[in-house]
C-alpha cells in the first residue's frame, strides 16, 4: 500500500483495467461506480439471479467479458470499491460522490477517468413518443432485464450496434420490423480496407447481416428518415423513411435508434480537460497525449475519452493508468506500454472505419423540419432553436441554449446538444466548429437537495 | 393499458407485488422498476411541457442506462426514482406524477 491517492472512475473495461494496473504496482485505487456490478454498458450484468451464462449474454465476446468481471472480482479485496455512485462533480483536486442520499469530496493525487459512452442520437420528427429507445438501451433491456423493449421493433440509425442489437433481438425471439440505415451500402466498400485493420470485427459484421436477411428482417441502407409516427398517449405506431425515391412505411410500436455512440467527457470536461475539434466525428473531444494524459493529474481511458470500442477500452484504461503510475514516479513496464500503443493504433484505424462506414448524418440533422422536437426533456423544437439564432442572433451553442433551453434540460445536452450545434451552424451558415461547445456544468446528472455531506 | 416490454427470456423468477398509481401489479424478483411497470402498462410518466405545441405526452423512458433522466417515477414518500436504475421491491407504492408537497426535492 502506498501513500498516493488514485481515483478511478468506472468499471467497464477501462476502469477494471486501470484498476488492475494500479493495484499491480502496490496501490489501492478507489474505483466509483455508478453501475451496482461492474462491467460498464458494455459487459454490464443481469442482477444476481438471472440464469443466462456469459456466451448467451455477450456472444462473441463472452470470453472477454468473462475475463473482466472475473478480473474485478480477483481486485476486490485490493481496492476501495464504491459501487452505485454517482461522481457528480470535479474540483480543486478533489471528486465529489454521491451515495445513497449522501456526498462526499474526496482528494486524489492522481484521477483516472473512465466514463464510457452514451447514444449518439439524431432528432427524427416524433421521437419523444413513448416506445422510442436509443439503441445502446433497447440492447440493455435484452442483456440486462430478458426484455424487447416493444412487440414489434424498427431499429434506425447506423453504426455496427445497429445491426448487433438487431440480431440479438431475432435470435432472442423478438420481432423485429426492418433495420433501417441512413448510410449507404457503398461508403461500407469505401471504408473496407480499414475496417480490414479489425478482421475478426468486419466478418462478425457480415456475419449478422447474414442473420438478418435470413431471418427475413428487411434491411434498408441509405434511408432518409421522415417521421417516428405516433400518439402522446399511447407512443410509437410506426416509422416512415424515403429510400431510392420511395415512401415507405413500418408499422411496429417500439423504435431503437442510433448513430454509434460517443463520449461522457462530463468529468473530464469539470477536471478542467482541454477539448478540441474532430472534423472526422463532428464532434469536440478532450485532447490526450498517447498515453491518455489530459493535465491537471487527470488520465482519460476508454471510450470516455474517443470512442474506439469495447477491446480497446481495456487497452487505453491500462495506458492511462501506467501514465498516472509514471507521472506518481512509479515504475512502469516499458515494452508492455509500447505493445499497449501498437494496439491502440490498431484500434484507432478501425475506428476511422467505421466513421467513414457509417457516419453521422449531420445534413440530416441540419435540415430538420421546424417543428420537430430536438430537446426530448423539455419538447423544444427546432423552430425554437432557429429563433435563438435568427431572431436573438445567438451565434454559439452556450448562448443559444439559454435563449432556447435545449441542452438545459434534465440530460443535460447529453442527447440534444450535438444535434443541436448543427442546426445551430446551419442556421448561421458557419461551420460547425465555430458554433463553439457546451460547456459541462455540475452537477453532471441532478442529484437531490436533500443530499448531505458525510465528509466534514 | 397494454404491456409496451415484452419478456423474452429469464421469465422464471419469483414473483414480487408493487402499487402503480394505487393499482396492484406484479413483476418479477430482479427487475428494474422500469421493467416491472413497461411490462404492465406502456408508460412510467407524463411529460411536464405536455401543454406545449406540439405537445409530447406520455414519457416511458430513453436511454435505459441512467444517463437521460427520462425515466423518473416517485414514491408515496415523494422520493423521486430513476426508474432504470431502481430494482423492484414487493410492497413499492409507485407514483407516476410528482407529489405535490414534496416540490423542494427536485433537483
Amino acid at each position: 500500500m502506498g501513500d498516493h491517492r488514485v481515483i478511478i472512475v468506472g468499471a467497464g473495461p477501462a476502469g477494471v483495467r486501470a484498476a488492475q494496473a494500479v493495484v499491480r504496482a502496490g496501490l489501492r485505487p478507489i474505483v466509483i461506480d455508478e453501475a451496482a456490478r461492474a462491467g460498464g454498458q458494455i459487459y454490464r450484468r443481469p442482477p444476481e439471479n438471472f440464469q443466462r451464462d456469459h456466451e448467451a449474454l455477450y456472444g462473441t465476446e463472452a470470453a472477454r467479458a468473462r475475463a473482466i468481471h472475473e478480473d474485478f472480482a480477483a481486485l476486490l479485496p485490493h481496492i476501495d470499491y464504491r459501487p452505485e455512485t454517482l461522481v457528480w462533480n470535479v474540483a480543486e483536486g478533489h471528486v465529489w460522490a454521491a451515495h445513497e442520499g449522501e456526498t462526499q469530496a474526496i482528494p486524489y493525487d492522481a484521477l483516472i477517468v473512465c466514463s464510457g459512452a452514451s447514444d449518439r442520437v439524431a432528432p427524427i420528427k416524433g421521437w419523444q413518443a413513448a416506445g422510442c429507445y436509443s439503441l445502446g438501451g433497447a440492447q440493455i433491456a435484452l442483456k440486462a432485464q430478458g426484455c424487447a423493449i416493444g412487440h414489434r421493433v424498427i431499429f434506425l440509425g447506423s453504426g455496427p450496434l445497429l445491426y448487433l442489437a438487431a440480431a440479438q433481438y431475432v435470435k432472442a425471439g423478438a420481432e423485429v420490423a426492418a433495420v433501417l440505415d441512413t448510410s449507404p451500402f457503398w461508403l461500407r466498400v469505401k471504408a473496407a480496407p480499414k475496417l480490414a485493420a479489425m478482421p475478426g470485427l468486419l466478418w462478425q459484421g457480415m456475419k449478422l447481416l447474414g442473420d438478418l436477411k435470413r431471418a427475413g428482417v428487411p434491411v434498408l441502407t441509405g434511408v432518409t428518415p421522415v417521421e417516428i409516427e405516433g400518439d402522446t398517449q399511447s407512443g410509437v405506431s410506426g416509422v416512415t423513411v424515403r429510400h431510392k425515391g420511395a415512401v415507405k412505411h413500418f408499422a411496429g410500436d417500439a423504435v431503437a435508434m442510433g448513430w454509434h455512440v460517443k463520449p461522457e467527457a462530463q468529468i473530464a470536461d469539470l477536471a478542467r480537460a482541454t477539448f478540441a475539434f474532430d472534423p472526422a466525428t463532428r464532434q469536440w473531444l478532450p485532447q490526450t497525449d498517447a498515453d491518455g494524459r489530459a493535465g491537471n493529474a487527470l488520465y482519460l481511458g476508454g471510450d470516455g475519452a474517443r470512442v474506439l470500442g469495447a477491446r480497446s477500452a481495456e487497452v487505453t484504461g491500462e495506458l492511462a493508468a501506467m501514465a498516472a503510475l509514471a507521472d506518481l514516479g512509479l515504475t512502469v513496464d516499458a515494452d508492455r506500454r509500447r505493445w499497449l500503443l501498437a494496439e491502440k493504433a490498431n484500434y484507432a484505424t478501425f475506428a476511422k472505419g467505421l466513421a467513414q462506414a457509417f457516419p453521422w448524418p449531420h445534413e440530416l440533422v441540419a435540415a430538420i423540419p421546424d417543428e420537430a422536437i430536438v430537446c426530448r426533456c423539455e419538447a423544444v423544437t427546432a423552430a425554437n432553436l432557429r429563433a435563438s439564432v435568427n431572431t436573438a442572433h445567438a451565434q454559439e451553442a452556450n448562448r443559444a441554449k439559454a435563449f432556447s433551453r435545449v441542452g438545459m434540460g434534465r440530460c443535460q445536452g447529453r442527447y440534444c446538444g450535438h444535434a443541436s450545434a448543427e442546426i445551430i451552424a446551419a442556421a448561421r451558415s458557419v461551420s460547425l466548429e465555430k458554433t463553439g461547445r457546451l460547456r459541462g456544468q455540475a452537477p453532471i446528472k441532478p442529484i437531490p437537495v436533500s443530499l448531505k455531506r458525510n465528509d466534514l | 393499458m397494454s404491456a409496451r416490454f415484452r419478456r423474452l427470456v429469464e421469465t422464471d423468477r419469483p414473483q414480487v407485488s408493487l402499487t402503480v398509481d394505487g393499482v396492484s401489479v406484479t413483476a418479477l424478483a430482479g427487475d428494474t422498476l422500469m421493467v416491472a411497470m413497461l411490462t404492465n402498462g406502456d408508460a412510467l410518466r407524463s411529460s411536464e411541457f405536455s401543454d406545449l405545441e406540439p405537445t409530447d405526452g406520455r414519457r416511458a423512458g430513453f436511454c435505459l442506462m441512467g444517463a437521460c433522466q427520462d425515466c423518473w417515477v416517485w414514491t408515496a414518500q415523494g422520493e423521486r426514482l430513476r426508474a432504470c436504475s431502481t430494482p423492484v421491491q414487493g410492497g413499492m407504492e409507485i407514483s407516476t406524477h410528482q407529489p405535490e408537497a414534496t416540490w423542494a426535492t427536485i433537483a
